[in-house]
């Protein structure tokens, strides 16, 4: 049972009142994309052990979207910010890499 | 024979009785007894049959670990199967039967099984019933299940009478165990400030400590353990649970406790279990350890029991196994038990200590009190066979050559003490072994990590392997510091010192004799429950199964309702014998919440019933209760199915319905149709992406009829878009689709667009909406008054108006769903109830009546309207239901059309949305495939489309259906086969024909709507 603090509200969030959305920060490819690119942002997921991005929404609070840096295999939280971005924000980067000096970056 | 005692008893009040029942024999106990402790007094040896031989077998333990006395509780409705004795607090009346035998207890059909134990061996049923193959099903199965199973299932007809609960609190600290290190724990992060909440599982506080004749601060255990539990209580920041087993430890510090609030005094009114559901910032385990049984040959019988247990039926209880006792144990704890029955003024003829040497202060206390002590001795085989009379000694170094026969009535065993690493090990913690104690230990390094990446459970006390009372106090004291320091608190610690005589070191003893031949193995009991021996173990080795895990589920070892707490270790030192390897390697299973099982009931809670989930009603439900409608649920809401008069079947009802509407006028309640506003700059170009169809194009003032696809292209919802003004859309979507899409809105916006200046909001609530539909529906309107003009000129098809219709404020949308002249009009739901009222007024003298969702359906079907779960389940696209006019081919982009490019979703093969029509007139089966030449595979017929809906049409006085088709708008009046569900009685496929026609039905032109 997770709990995930909303960026937008604050409240240290449990996993009960939230709904996930999958991996964060893919780029959209709509008509005229190739059919490797539409498959790859539709399909294709790294499924990492370790470090991961994703989307989260606080359903049953606030109703806002944000996105979460997690271990998946330790369960670990790095932190949580805005869904409003285009990659993970400097801070949160820096959280991970204290925590995980071996950490190559997203895939 | 086990009986009362005269006197000794700390936990009973031999001033009352209780009376009970077991097995239709009535006896009686004191308030504080347990089933167990009572069963002895009565002298009850045999209280249960083990699950595949049908072994008579005793009460073992005197706790949570009891693998045999699980018996019924209560009766009819309240009947619960395997129920521990060991922690079921007497009450009176209380009724219990045994479980697992046939005919009788003492008589048992099923011991045979034991006769033929030889041929039963591990993997047994792996083996055995693997061919012919069809015999599993007809004769192996249907015998497995017949004998198979502890205890009965409830009777379903019964449901339960008993209310649940459940709590949720956020805390510091949970401190997990009563005992005195949990007190310890409790005491110091109590002063510390923090918030704690202390779980102990049975009524009592203080755990062993006051049976072991442990001395704190130099008095009695038991002064200090009331003086503890008052300081506690006056505490406002501690909260003490007593009946209330900490039952899990899940991800980032939830844990869940299970409290049984009137078990043990049941009563109306107070819930039976309570389930806390916790958030801590850290768990502190103080759950003690669990005392292993010897492996020596008959170590199953009744009369058998760990010294442990031995010791609390004595001194809690007040009630003696039997007169003479034999004690065997590889360790100095288990002298306390002889020392215990001595002082009780009972026999212990001899202590068998597998040990060489026993030198210790508690052996030298039992030497003093007369007791022989026979070191290097083990036991050979046990006497009797509804129980102890007598046990065989041998050498332990030997192969087992019975030196001497020694009468008794019961064996007090004790393998040594196990850690209760559960709650440590639940969420990850990893355990480390402890080759001194032989027991597992949590390994500090390695602790189960919340979501700061740090450590959140640590184990005080026993649990963490401090077994000795000595060493349990500063255990606890320093476990409860890292606890605090987590949560910011300290603890001042300076604990108080608890001393107990010196213990010598155990010596480990996995099976005795150590040379024991296999035919003493294949008696030596590992797991009571599942009946799992050494000897299984060992085959299971042989034949390959290495893996720990993989050795538990060939054996089921461990896998009964104790999990392993008394066969775990001494399995898989087994295991790690056989195999040559060090017990670490081998490791252990996982240890998986619950620590006991818990109730459903409690699991539900209060989810049950009429507030299993949350019921939406709209707001002229109650008018429809009125009418005596059935209802059908969807979603959360209730919606009228239809509406019967007095005595008139379901179909009538439905045919009345549609044939009133369309002939007249009917009242259809669409309330929960949900209803989301768009709104913004960029609202039109937002509606663009989520619509197959344009939007922005429409005009205020206008309706127009619009697809949602996910973005992999398969169609998710429909409905009729309103535009308000030039900034806002209002969008109606499916009953079931509200939450789903209002959600998928806010995704996109937030996610992806957020640069883009739109609101919604789902306002589906705050409208009470009627559909007046039917020839006579503009009548029965205008008549209300008002100032709107509902004219065929002024409000055409697909426009909407705004105003007043009578003294009502409303919405009126020209859209139809069933074919008909139609208007739906929408009221703030306040205004909802009186509307309603009034249209039935209005309407009286054209008969018009209300008709639920099957008659809605009908008449949808009638004209060929999609409905999105029926003609959709996840895999269609707008393109397979010939909906290209709802697709803009002006757009570069929506949702979904770059998924509706690829090649299979272009495939002409996909099926195609057609009409059918039974050549008989008969209704088609729902969801039915066409039949076409050919077998798949698997030697079914291959198939070349299927039914998605299908119909009793009353307009049209025959059935009616639409479905998907290979190739089907090519296919018009084409006849297919499609196949029925029931074969006929040779098992032959039967079939019925249907011919392929346009899926509008009814009016294809459309004359009735437009008028």
């Amino acid at each position: 049972m997770l709990t995930l603090t909303c960026p937008y509200c604050g409240i240290a969030a449990c996993e009960t009142e939230l709904t996930p959305g999958g991996e964060a920060h893919l780029t959209r490819f709509g008509p005229g994309s190739s059919d490797d690119d539409f498959e790859a942002y539709l399909f294709l997921r790294p499924n990492v052990r370790g470090v991961h991005f994703e989307r989260w929404r606080h359903a049953m609070g606030c109703g806002k979207w944000f996105l979460a840096a997690r271990d998946t295999a330790t369960l670990e939280v790095f932190g949580t910010y805005p869904a409003q971005t285009t990659e993970p924000p400097e801070d949160i980067v820096a959280a991970i890499k204290a925590k995980r000096p071996d950490w190559e970056g997203r895939p | 024979m086990s009986t009362r005692l005269a006197d000794g008893g700390r936990l009973i009040d031999r001033s009352r009785k209780v009376e009970f029942t077991f097995n239709g024999k009535r006896f009686s106990g004191h308030p504080g007894d347990t089933l167990a402790s009572a069963l002895m007094a009565n002298g009850q040896r045999i209280v249960g049959r083990s699950f595949k031989y049908h072994r008579p077998r005793g009460i073992v333990a005197s706790g949570a670990e009891e693998p045999n006395a699980l018996v019924n509780l209560g009766q009819g409705a309240r009947h619960e199967p395997n129920q521990r004795a060991t922690t079921t607090e007497l009450f009176d009346g209380l009724t219990a039967t045994s479980q697992n035998h046939w005919p009788s207890l003492e008589w048992d059909i099923g011991e045979a099984n034991a006769a033929i134990a030889r041929f039963l061996p591990a993997g047994f049923y792996y083996k055995t019933f693997i061919h012919p193959r069809a015999f599993w099903k007809h004769v192996f199965e249907p015998f497995i299940r017949q004998s198979a199973g502890l205890g009965k299932a409830p009777d379903p007809k019964h449901t339960d009478p008993d209310r649940y609960e459940q709590f949720y609190v956020h805390v510091d600290v949970v401190v997990a165990g009563g005992g005195i290190a949990g007190l310890q724990a409790a005491l110091e992060a109590g002063r510390a400030g923090a918030k704690v909440l202390l779980c102990e599982q049975t009524a009592h506080w203080g755990g062993r400590a006051p049976v072991d004749g442990v001395e704190i601060d130099g008095r009695p255990a038991e002064d200090w353990i009331a003086d503890a539990v008052v300081e506690l209580e006056a505490m406002e920041n501690v909260h003490l649970r007593p009946r209330t087993m900490v039952a899990g430890v899940y991800d980032h510090g939830y844990v869940l406790a299970y409290e049984r609030v009137s078990d043990h005094a049941p009563q109306d009114g107070v819930p039976r279990h309570r389930l806390w559901r916790i958030r801590t910032g850290q768990v502190i385990s103080a759950i003690g350890a669990i005392e292993r049984p010897l492996s020596f040959a008959g170590n199953d019988k009744p009369g058998v029991m760990l010294a442990s247990a031995v010791r609390d039926y004595l001194v809690e209880y007040g009630v003696s196994p039997g007169d003479r006792t034999v004690v065997v144990t590889n360790n100095d704890d288990a002298y306390r038990t002889a020392i215990a029955i001595r002082r009780a003024g009972l026999d212990v003829p001899c202590i068998v200590d597998a040990r060489p040497e026993a030198n210790g202060p508690l052996p030298q206390e039992a030497r003093a009190l007369g007791i022989p002590v026979k070191t290097g001795t083990a036991i050979a085989g046990v006497k009797g066979i509804r129980g102890v009379v007598a046990v065989q000694l041998c050498k332990q170094a030997g192969e087992g050559a019975v030196t001497e026969d020694v009468i008794c009535e019961a064996v007090a065993m004790s393998g040594g003490w196990s850690p209760a690493v559960h709650l440590w090990s639940h969420c990850g913690g990893k355990l480390t072994w402890d080759e001194a104690g032989a027991f597992f230990r949590p390994d500090p390094e390695r602790p189960p990590t919340n979501q700061s990446g740090e450590g959140f459970v640590v184990c005080a006390g026993a649990s963490d392997g401090a077994l000795h009372a000595g060493e349990v106090m500063e255990n606890a004291s320093t476990a409860v510091g890292k606890a605090l320091a987590a949560v910011g608190k300290e603890t001042k610690g300076n604990p108080p010192a608890a001393t107990a005589p010196d213990e010598a070191p155990l010596a480990p003893v996995w099976v005795m004799p150590q040379g024991a031949g296999i035919k003493k193995r294949a008696k030596m009991w590992l797991d009571f429950q599942n009946d799992v021996k050494v000897s299984d173990v060992q085959l299971a080795a042989r034949e390959g199964y290495e893996s720990v895990e993989h050795t538990k589920r060939y054996t089921t070892l461990g896998m009964a309702t104790d999990q392993g707490k008394l066969s775990n270790i001494n399995g898989l030192a087994i295991l790690a014998d056989t195999l040559n390897a060090p017990i670490p390697q081998v490791g252990t299973t996982t240890f998986r919440p619950p620590f006991t099982p818990i109730s459903m009931g409690a699991i539900a809670g209060e989810a049950r019933g009429e507030v299993f989930q949350p019921l939406r009603r709209t707001a002229l439900h109650a008018r429809h209760e009125e009418a005596g409608a059935e209802w059908e649920p969807v979603g959360q809401w209730r919606r009228p199915y239809c509406f019967p008069k007095p005595g008139e079947a379901r179909r009538d009802a439905v045919n009345r319905e549609i044939t009133a509407t369309r002939s007249s006028v009917g009242l259809l309640d669409a309330s929960t149709l949900g209803k989301i506003l768009v709104k913004g700059p960029d609202a039109g170009r937002f509606m663009d992406m989520l619509y197959t169809n344009m939007m922005s194009t429409l005009k205020p003032g206008r309706c127009r009829y619009g697809l949602m696809c996910s973005e992999n292209g398969f169609l998710m919802d429909d409905g009729v878009v309103a535009r308000l003004d030039e900034d806002t859309f209002l969008c109606h979507t499916t009953t079931g689709g509200a939450d789903r899409i209002h959600a998928h809105m806010e995704d996109w916006l937030q996610c992806e667009w957020w640069d883009w200046k739109v609101y919604t909001a789902n306002v589906t609530e705050q409208w009470a909406q009627i559909a007046v539909v039917g020839p006579k529906a503009r009548d029965v309107l205008a008549s209300l008054g008002g100032d709107i003009d509902l004219s065929q000129e002024a409000l055409p098809f697909m426009a909407w108006a705004e105003g007043k219709l009578g003294r009502f404020d409303a919405r009126v949308f020209r859209i139809s769903f069933s074919g008909e002249l139609s208007f739906e009009v929408a009221v703030p739901a306040s205004q909802g109830l009186a509307f309603w009222d009034a249209l039935m007024a209005a309407g009286q003298g054209h008969g018009i009546t209300p008709y639920g969702t099957e008659a809605l359906h009908v008449m949808r079907a009638e004209k060929g309207f999609i409905m999105i779960g029926d003609e959709t389940d996840g895999t269609v696209i707008p393109q397979d239901l010939g909906l290209h006019w709802a697709i803009s081919k002006k757009k570069d982009d929506y949702l979904g059309k770059r998924a509706q490019e690829r090649s299979h979703m272009t495939d002409p093969e996909r099926w195609q949305l057609v009409g059918l029509e039974t050549l008989d007139g008969s209704v088609l089966p729902d969801g039915a495939y066409a039949v076409a030449e050919g077998e798949n595979a698997n030697g079914q017929r291959n198939t070349q489309g299927r039914v998605t809906s299908t119909y009793f049409s009353p307009t049209l006085g025959k059935g009616i259906a639409m479905g998907l088709v290979l190739h089907g708008p090519e296919r018009m009046g084409e006849v297919l086969e499609f196949a029925r569900t029931a074969r006929d009685p040779e098992g032959n496929l039967r079939t019925v024909e249907a011919r392929i026609v346009s899926p509008v039905f009814f009016d294809p032109e459309g004359e009735k709507q437009n008028v």
